[in-house]
C-alpha cells in the first residue's frame, strides 16, 4: 500500500507551491477579486502555456499531460491554500470532467484541444434556488428535426461570465427526475445565450447567470444520448466535488498555519498567547481536522482516478466523494472560523486575510453539496439501502 | 498514490482468515467477539487456551525478528493479521501487553538472559504480563513516579516498594514490568529504572478498581518489598524513562485497522437497531449516523496514509499525531449515538445486579477512551507543541 505521493506527484505538488506563492499574493487577489472579470487574464495565460495545469489530466492524445486526479487534487489543494482567483475549478473540475465523462470523441478532440490551449470552461446545470440533484436542471431541450432548441435560466455557474466554453444540463419538457436529461457543449458566444455576473459573499469565485432563448444546437452539441445524461452528470458532479474537496483542504490548512503564526506574534498579558493552553487546544483540534480532511479528499482522489479509467474501485466515487465533501466543507469551516477567533479583534477586519478564507470556506460549503447534504445521501445508502 | 495490498500480502490475508476460519470454533466459539477494552474481565481462562492454539499455529508474536520466535511480518503483513482477526471475531488478546510492550522492549533494550528467559513464554502464549506505569500522583505526568527501588544488603535483588494503578489483567498476569526511582533523591525523568516482576510474591497486592460498569479490568498494584532479582532490571539503573519512552515507539499502527474492524462492528449494530426501531427516519440521528460513518471511513483512510510511511527520518507524522485524539472522539460520540438511537430502551438493562448490554458498555466505557494512554488534554498539547511548534508547557 502506497497512500502517499509519488515523487512525481510531490514535485507538482511543491512546484505549484512555490508557482502559486509568487503570483497569488495576497496583493495580487485582492485587486483581481475586486473586478467583475475576477482573474488576470495574463495569469491565466501563464498557467496555460507555460505550467500546463489545465492540461493536467487531460489524455495525451487530446493534447493534455496525462496526469490523473491525484495530481489535480495535489493542485487544487495548493489554490485553495492562496484563494487563486482564476477560472480554475471551472474549466478543469467541472468543463474538463464533463468533456471526459460524456463527450465524443469530436467534443473531446475540438474543446479539450482548445482547453488545453488556455480556453476557459464552465458547467450549466442548476435552477435558481435548487439543490445540486437531478431535480436542479429546469432548463429544457427540444427535439427539431436533428437539432435541438433549449430554453431556462441557470444560476450559480462557476465563472459563468467569462467562460467560452459551456456545458449545460437541460431535461425534455414534461421529464421528471433523472429521467430526460441531456447535456450539450456549445460556444458560450452561440446565439440566444445571455448571461450576468452575479456579485457574491466571497469575491475570490466569481458565479453568474446564464439564460438560454430559443437556443439552436446542432446533433453534434449533444454528449451521449439524449435524455440518458444523468448518470453521466452525477459522475461528473462528483468528480467536481472531490476537486472542490481538495480546495477545502488548502484552505483548511492555510486558516490553521496563519493562525498559529499570528498567535506567536501576538503578546498578552507578557507572554505569546500561543503559549495559552485555550488557544493551543483549539489550534490542535484544527490540525486534527485539517489532517482528517486531508486523508478523505486524497482517498476520494484516487477513487476518482479509478472511476475516470473506468476500474472496479471506481465504483465507490458518489461515496467517496460525499465523505471527502461533508468532512472537507465542516473542517474548512471550522478552521476558518477559529482562525478568525484566534486572531481575535483582527480577525474582523478587512485587512486580516483570515475573513478570506472564512468566506471561501463557506461558498465551497455550498458549492456541490453541504455537509448536511452530503451526509443525507450517504444515510440513504446506508439506511434505505440506495444505490449510491 | 496506490490503495491496494500486493498480490503476497493478499495471499497472506487469504492465510491467516483459512486458519482463523479452522480454529476459532468449537470449544472457542463462546469467546468469538469477547474480551478487549470493557470487557476484560470475561472468559479470561477460555481465552489463555485460545492464546496457547494461537502459538502452536505461529500466529502469536508475528512482528517479532524470526530469531526471537517470530515471523518477522512486515507492517502489512501485521496489519492484515490484525484485520482479519477482528473479522473473524478474535477475542480480546491476553498476551498483547507482553506481546507488543514487553517483548519489543527486551528485543531493543534487554539482555541476552532477559531476551532467553522471558520472549519463549511470551512467544507461547504461557506467560502473560501487565504494565506497572501510573501512580496515583502519576497520571498525565507519567514521570512524577513515587514507587522506589533499592538493591538489598546481599546486592543481589531489587527491593520495590510503592502502588501501581489502572493495572489491566494484573490479576491474571505472572508478570509485570514496573518503573520505578532508583535515585531516591532525583526527580521527573531521571534516576528511574525498568524492572520485571513477578506478581505472584508476597510483596505484591493486587486490589479491583471496579468501574463505572460495575466490572475490574483495572486494579491497584501494592508492591511491599517486591522483589526482583538484581539483573531483572532493564538497561542501566536511571535508564528507566529512556526505556519506557522507547516502548512507546513500538506502537506502529499495525493495530488500528483491526480496532477499527471492533468499531465497524459496533456501528453496524447501531445502524441495524435505527433500521428495526425506526430511529433510521429521524432526520437528525440521520444526520449523526452519517457523521459516524464518514468519520470512520476517515479513519481508516488515515490509518492507510499512518501505515504508507512518510518522513524517512522516522519522526512521527502529523497524521499519527492526531490518531489517539480522533479515534478516541469518534468512540465516545458512537457510545452517544447508540444511546440516542435506542431511545427509552436505552435505559432498561440486561439484568439485575448491574448487567449491560454491549451498546450500553460501550456508552459507559468509552468514557475511558478519552483519558487512558494520554487524555485528550495531553494529546492536544503533544499536537500543539511537536506539531504546531507552539510553546511547550512549564514543567515542574
Amino acid at each position: 500500500m502506497e497512500f502517499r505521493f509519488t515523487e512525481e506527484q510531490q514535485m507538482i505538488r511543491d512546484t505549484a507551491e512555490a508557482f502559486l506563492a509568487e503570483v497569488s499574493t495576497a496583493a495580487a487577489v485582492r485587486e483581481v477579486m475586486a473586478t467583475e472579470r475576477g482573474y488576470d487574464a495574463a495569469l491565466w495565460q501563464q498557467i496555460s502555456e507555460e505550467m500546463m495545469w489545465p492540461a493536467l489530466h487531460i489524455p495525451e492524445a487530446y493534447g493534455g499531460l496525462g496526469l490523473g486526479f491525484v495530481e489535480l487534487a495535489a493542485m487544487q489543494e495548493q489554490m485553495g491554500r492562496v484563494l487563486l482567483c482564476a477560472p480554475f475549478l471551472a474549466t478543469v473540475g467541472l468543463g474538463v470532467n464533463a468533456l471526459l465523462v460524456a463527450g465524443t470523441e469530436t467534443q473531446k478532440q475540438q474543446y479539450l484541444a482548445a482547453i488545453a490551449a488556455g480556453s476557459t470552461a464552465t458547467l450549466a446545470f442548476m435552477a435558481p434556488g435548487s439543490r445540486p440533484e437531478a431535480h436542479a436542471v429546469q432548463a429544457t431541450w427540444a427535439a427539431d428535426g436533428d437539432d435541438f432548441v433549449l430554453n431556462g435560466e441557470y444560476r450559480y455557474v462557476l465563472d459563468g461570465h467569462t467562460a467560452e466554453i459551456f456545458v449545460v444540463a437541460a431535461r425534455e419538457a414534461g421529464s421528471e427526475g433523472r429521467e430526460g436529461i441531456s447535456l450539450f457543449v456549445l460556444p458560450a458566444d452561440t446565439a440566444g445565450v445571455s448571461r450576468e455576473w452575479l456579485p457574491t459573499m466571497d469575491q475570490t469565485r466569481k458565479q453568474a447567470s446564464i439564460t438560454l432563448q430559443d437556443v439552436k444546437l446542432g446533433a453534434d452539441a449533444l454528449m451521449g444520448e439524449a435524455g440518458a445524461a444523468w448518470p453521466a452528470l452525477a459522475k461528473i458532479l462528483d468528480l467536481a466535488t472531490v476537486a472542490v474537496a481538495a480546495e477545502q483542504v488548502g484552505v483548511a490548512q492555510q486558516a490553521l498555519d496563519s493562525s498559529v503564526a499570528y498567535t506567536m506574534e501576538r503578546v498578552q498579558f507578557g507572554r505569546t498567547i500561543a503559549s495559552y493552553q485555550a488557544i493551543k487546544h483549539k489550534a490542535a483540534d484544527m490540525m486534527l481536522k485539517v489532517e482528517a480532511a486531508r486523508s478523505a479528499a486524497y482517498y476520494a482522489a484516487c477513487i476518482a482516478d479509478e472511476a475516470l479509467a473506468g476500474n472496479p474501485l471506481g465504483a465507490g466515487l458518489a461515496e467517496a466523494a460525499s465523505i471527502a465533501k461533508a468532512y472537507c466543507s465542516d473542517a474548512a469551516f471550522f478552521n476558518a472560523g477559529c482562525g478568525i477567533q484566534l486572531h481575535g479583534g483582527v480577525g474582523i477586519t478587512a485587512e486580516y486575510d483570515i475573513q478570506l478564507y472564512f468566506k471561501r470556506a463557506k461558498s465551497t460549503e455550498t458549492l456541490l453539496g453541504d455537509a448536511a447534504w452530503h451526509r443525507e445521501r450517504l444515510a440513504r445508502q446506508l439506511l434505505d439501502g440506495e444505490a449510491a | 498514490m496506490k490503495l491496494s495490498f500486493s498480490p503476497e500480502d493478499e495471499q497472506f490475508r487469504e492465510e491467516v482468515a483459512a486458519w482463523l476460519a479452522a480454529n476459532l470454533g468449537g470449544e472457542f466459539e463462546v469467546i468469538r467477539g469477547r474480551g478487549g477494552p470493557g470487557d476484560e474481565h470475561s472468559f479470561v481462562e477460555e481465552r489463555k487456551a485460545w492464546e496457547r492454539k494461537l502459538a502452536e499455529g505461529g500466529w502469536t508474536c508475528i512482528g517479532w525478528p524470526k530469531q526471537y520466535g517470530g515471523r518477522g511480518a512486515s507492517i502489512e503483513q501485521q496489519v492484515i493479521f490484525n484485520e482479519e482477526y477482528a473479522r473473524a471475531g478474535g477475542p480480546g488478546r491476553m498476551g498483547h501487553i507482553g506481546e507488543t510492550l514487553t517483548g519489543p522492549t527486551l528485543i531493543a533494550f534487554g539482555s541476552e538472559a532477559q531476551k532467553e528467559r522471558y520472549l519463549p513464554g511470551i512467544r507461547a502464549g504461557r506467560e502473560f504480563w501487565c504494565q506497572g506505569y501510573s501512580e496515583p500522583s502519576a497520571g498525565s505526568d507519567l514521570a512524577n513516579v513515587k514507587t522506589k527501588a533499592r538493591l538489598d544488603e546481599s546486592g543481589n535483588q531489587w527491593l520495590i516498594n510503592g502502588q501501581k494503578v489502572w493495572t489491566s489483567l494484573a490479576h491474571e498476569s505472572q508478570y509485570v514490568f514496573v518503573i520505578a526511582r532508583t535515585d531516591p533523591d532525583s526527580v521527573a525523568h531521571r534516576g528511574l529504572g525498568f524492572f520485571l516482576l513477578a506478581m505472584d510474591q508476597p510483596g505484591v497486592t493486587v486490589r479491583p478498581i471496579e468501574q463505572l460498569t460495575g466490572t475490574s479490568e483495572f486494579n491497584e498494584v501494592f508492591f511491599d518489598d517486591a522483589v526482583c532479582a538484581a539483573d531483572d532490571i532493564v538497561g542501566a539503573p536511571g535508564d528507566g524513562w529512556k526505556v519506557a519512552m522507547g516502548l512507546l515507539g513500538f506502537e506502529r499502527g499495525v493495530s488500528t485497522l483491526g480496532q477499527q474492524m471492533l468499531f465497524q462492528n459496533e456501528f453496524d449494530e447501531v445502524v441495524k437497531i435505527a433500521k428495526a426501531n425506526g430511529a433510521a427516519r429521524d432526520p437528525a440521528l440521520r444526520q449523526r449516523i452519517a457523521e459516524a460513518h464518514v468519520g470512520l471511513r476517515i479513519m481508516r483512510f488515515n490509518s492507510m496514509r499512518m501505515l504508507s510511511g512518510g518522513g524517512d527520518d522516522g519522526s512521527l507524522q502529523k497524521e499519527a499525531m492526531i490518531y489517539k485524539l480522533y479515534w478516541s472522539s469518534w468512540h465516545r460520540n458512537l457510545g452517544k449515538l447508540a444511546m440516542d438511537v435506542l431511545g427509552a430502551e436505552s435505559e432498561i438493562i440486561a439484568g439485575a445486579p448491574y448487567e449491560l448490554n454491549r451498546l450500553q458498555s460501550l456508552y459507559l466505557f468509552t468514557r475511558a477512551d478519552t483519558i487512558y494512554g494520554g487524555t485528550n488534554q495531553i494529546q492536544r498539547n503533544i499536537i500543539a507543541e511537536r506539531a504546531l511548534g507552539m510553546p511547550r508547557e512549564p514543567r515542574g
